[in-house]
């Protein structure tokens, strides 16, 4: 199954399933994404981590380990 | 007349402007409140309109009332009325982004638990049209259940309306509906409250139970134990079978009470539209055009540390020698005149010294924060920083720290991490700082650029001092993050906010702030520690014969000042008769005799005699007991080394700002090299710093590269970390580091000579 970490710039995905410590999940959830949500890769830091996805009109950064565990369904572009 | 007090607590996200309104409200009329145990600090304001009091509270933005450390737990407690210094609450103001509606209004759902009256302002209107969002705030009302207001806060407009509406919500005490949970869940809270004998708000029980790990639960189970762990166990597994699973079921019940609320108020247009945080984040965020305006900001920023900063330290200096010397003049000599000259002024003006990199450094931080490009910064450099254990919110407070490490802990405070922050503290005074660079530059002007050896070797040296610090600062911090400051993995989530246009008034007042904060804080303390080592320099000023240094110093300088002229004269002769060259001698022995009294006085002070019983101790070192004094002197201020060795090895004090200009007097110059000479020619005399000359300075350097002598540090670590254990951590750990550093340089250094 991809994660969000799978994604390349620009790529879209649907949230699946999110895993992790506790506190992980719940800051994710609370900064609304949930399974279900849509997001996009936008950027990648200049290492390679982490990376920058936009969520409606948000934007947040997540570090590669992180991303790794939010299973994806990635959207092929139209 | 005001009827009574109607006390508001500013709740939202961060990033919401809600600060912003806070300042828009109370205006100059704030204070920084206190908490005991923990490290925020909350503003706290004052506001009158229509005859009515209100007292404001901005509560530190978050994206949730789930508290997982004791900071975030006071603003949990404040808005239940549970801090004793606070009282609860008449209305909670929830303030959310208008363009970001569908997330912010989560914390909104949550501050409806709480039993308090809620306003919620619906700010950036602006950005909301702009996008084309149309939102029915009456509708919107509905939905949530509580008024609500729309504002620009940067502008002000909606803020009479919000006013009336908090009074109007105080006056009404209408306590909103919370959000709906599943029965099973509702079942279960209330037997876990009465497990708990009612002691603990339903409210926190929710929390114990869906926050997992959280502060309430680490809280409850200290008191409550194995048995309540079980029960919570136990609790969970229920909600997972009735599917209603920790911490999602929360999440997806107000996200859906959220969506249902925004379906219902909000149009938006049919396809999103490119914002400008769109077209800018394709350049501030890209690999290669990121990364180069990344260095091109810092460089700007860094620059302008050091030398914009530079002409304004300059200034507060000459202020301060002219007021010393007003002072001198002004008093007869004695124990009086010395301690305010060289004590209290001396001391004002070496905490005054440090404001202008504070300011610049502030108004660095609050545009780059305020305009969204902080978080950028620390996108880009999370991968480097995380080497070390810290993450890339760390970076710029250790940048900064290259030119001082006062501005770059009070810095620290843009990383909400606790640990990472108190991490960055800790390793932050081992960048090595501007202060450093005369001790170096003396040093290795004495004893590594000498004739014969290779042009390039000085220049190897100073950047082997910076390499010092760069490759100590994160090894300490990657120890700490495993051993003392270990704990369950971060979260490094973080928004990147959508940028702004900085406000001006917004970036002076955080200068303001930061500059008080440092001045009035720790400038007590640091005027304090200035004190007792001049005093320790100073006293006892009696010699054996019981005469006052200072009287003997005053009347050799007379005495020196009134036969300058024929002494210049003589220096002049080309070919100088017998006589005029024993008169010569004599008068060189009158000019050099104030110097040689001051050396004796301080070699017989508090200080000296201690350096002399301790020098078994730096030993080792290659250190002699002068040496050893002079470091020991230069705890409070490294700088002030440099004088102390003028005054040790009796060429008088030397300011160490010369050392650094060579543009300065032929006097300065003259000072600067009779102070070279004067320490390579009593070395060259001894049997170990003869032949060990350069271990001997490179363990000096490396002294100072790592410890911590610098008062002003301790005393920022002190009131940023609101603890002396830290400040008292750091100093020991450096001085240990330093002992050994040095210790190691000169054994290795003696080794390879020999």
């Amino acid at each position: 199954m991809p994660t969000l970490a799978d994604l390349s710039c620009g790529q879209q995905a649907e949230v699946l399933a999110i895993s992790g410590h506790p506190a992980f999940v719940q800051r994710i959830y609370e900064l609304g994404l949930l399974e279900g949500e849509r997001v996009e890769l936008v950027a990648v830091a200049p290492l390679g981590d982490p990376i920058e996805i936009r969520l409606g009109n948000s934007r947040l950064s997540l570090r590669r380990s992180e991303a790794a565990d939010i299973e994806v369904r990635i959207i092929p572009a139209p | 007349m005001p009827t009574a007090t109607i006390t508001v607590a500013l709740v939202g996200n961060p990033n919401t402007g809600k600060s912003t309104l806070f300042n828009a409200l109370s205006g100059l009329r704030q204070r920084v409140g206190n908490y005991p145990g923990v490290t925020v600090e909350m503003k706290k304001g004052q506001l009158t309109a229509d005859g009515v009091n209100f007292e404001l509270i901005d509560l530190p933005g978050t994206y949730s009332l789930a508290a997982r450390s004791p900071d975030e737990m006071v603003a949990v407690d404040l808005l239940l009325g549970r801090r004793p210094e606070e009282p609860r609450p008449d209305v909670i103001v929830s303030i959310v982004d208008a363009t970001n509606l569908d997330r912010h209004l989560y914390l909104t759902s949550q501050l409806l638990d709480l039993g308090v009256p809620v306003v919620v302002a619906v700010n950036m209107i602006d950005a909301a049209a702009a996008q084309g969002l149309t939102i029915d705030y009456e509708k919107l009302s509905t939905a949530l259940g509580v008024p609500v207001v729309p504002i620009q806060a940067n502008n002000g407009t909606g803020l009479p309306q919000l006013v009336r509406t908090i009074r109007q919500a105080a006056h009404e005490r209408k306590i909103p509906q919370p959000v709906e949970f599943p029965f099973a869940f509702d079942e279960i809270i209330a037997h876990i409250t009465k497990e708990l004998s009612d002691q603990v708000p339903p409210v926190l029980v929710r929390r114990l139970l869906w926050d997992v790990g959280g502060y309430v639960e680490q809280w409850l189970l200290a008191e409550h134990g194995e048995r309540l762990h079980h029960l919570l166990a136990k609790a969970r597994d229920q909600l997972a079978a009735a599917n209603c699973p920790v911490p999602a079921i929360e999440a997806r019940t107000r996200f859906a009470w959220v969506r249902q609320a925004v379906a219902a108020a909000v149009t938006k247009p049919a396809g999103r539209p490119i914002t400008w945080t769109d077209r800018i984040d394709a350049v501030l965020t890209h690999r290669w055009w990121g990364t180069l305006v990344f260095v091109a900001v810092m460089f700007v920023m860094f620059q302008s540390i050091f030398l914009w900063a530079q002409p304004l330290m300059d200034q507060i200096d000459a202020v301060r020698e002219w007021l010393a010397q007003s002072v001198a003049e002004a008093l007869p000599s004695g124990p009086l005149r010395a301690l305010l000259v060289e004590g209290v002024i001396g001391g004002i003006g070496s905490v005054l010294v440090f404001l202008p990199q504070i300011l610049i450094l502030f108004a660095f931080i609050a545009v780059l924060e305020d305009c969204g490009y902080m978080a950028r910064a620390a996108f880009l450099m999370d991968r480097i920083m995380s080497r070390c254990g810290l993450s890339g919110k760390s970076f710029i407070p250790l940048l900064s720290s290259v030119a001082c490490a006062v501005p770059g802990i009070m810095a620290t405070r843009v990383i909400e991490n606790r640990r990472d922050r108190l991490a960055t503290i800790v390793v932050a005074p081992l960048m090595s700082c501007s202060a450093r660079l005369p001790v170096y530059v003396l040093l290795i002007g004495a004893f590594v650029a000498r004739p014969g050896s290779p042009a390039w070797l000085p220049g190897l040296v100073l950047f082997a001092m910076y390499m010092i610090g760069f490759t100590v600062a994160p090894l300490v911090a990657l120890a700490l993050k495993r051993t003392l400051l270990r704990g369950a993995p971060p979260v490094f989530v973080m928004e990147l906010p959508s940028y702004r246009r900085p406000k001006l008034t917004a970036v002076l007042r955080r200068m303001f702030d930061a500059g008080k904060a440092f001045v009035v804080r720790a400038g007590t303390i640091i005027l304090a520690a200035m004190i007792i080592v001049w005093a320790l320099l100073y006293f006892p000023y009696i010699d054996s014969n019981g005469d006052s240094y200072p009287a003997r110093i005053e009347q050799a300088e007379e005495a020196a000042a009134a036969t300058a002229e024929r002494l210049k004269e003589l220096q002049a002769i080309k070919n100088p008769t017998p006589e005029q060259q024993a008169e010569l001698a004599e008068l060189e022995d009158v000019a050099a005799l104030p110097d040689k009294l001051n050396g004796q006085w301080k070699r017989q002070s508090l200080l000296g005699r201690v350096g002399l019983w301790m020098e078994p101790v730096f030993e080792p070192l290659g250190w002699d007991w002068k040496i050893g004094v002079a470091a020991m002197a230069s705890f409070p201020a490294r700088e002030v080394i440099v004088g102390t060795f003028g005054l040790l090895y009796d060429v008088g004090d030397v300011d160490p700002g010369l050392v650094l200009d060579p543009s300065t007097d032929e006097e300065g110059q003259a000072k600067v090299a009779s102070l070279t000479r004067a320490v390579q020619e009593e070395w060259a005399k001894d049997p170990i710093r003869g032949p060990y000359g350069v271990p001997v300075a490179l363990s000096i350097m490396v002294f100072f590269a790592l410890c911590c002598q610098c008062g002003a540090t301790l005393a920022v670590i002190q009131r940023e970390t609101k603890n002396w254990l830290w400040p008292a951590f750091t100093f020991i750990y450096m001085t240990t580091l330093a002992y050994g550093g040095a210790m190691l340089t000169f054994q290795l250094g003696r080794l390879i000579v020999g």
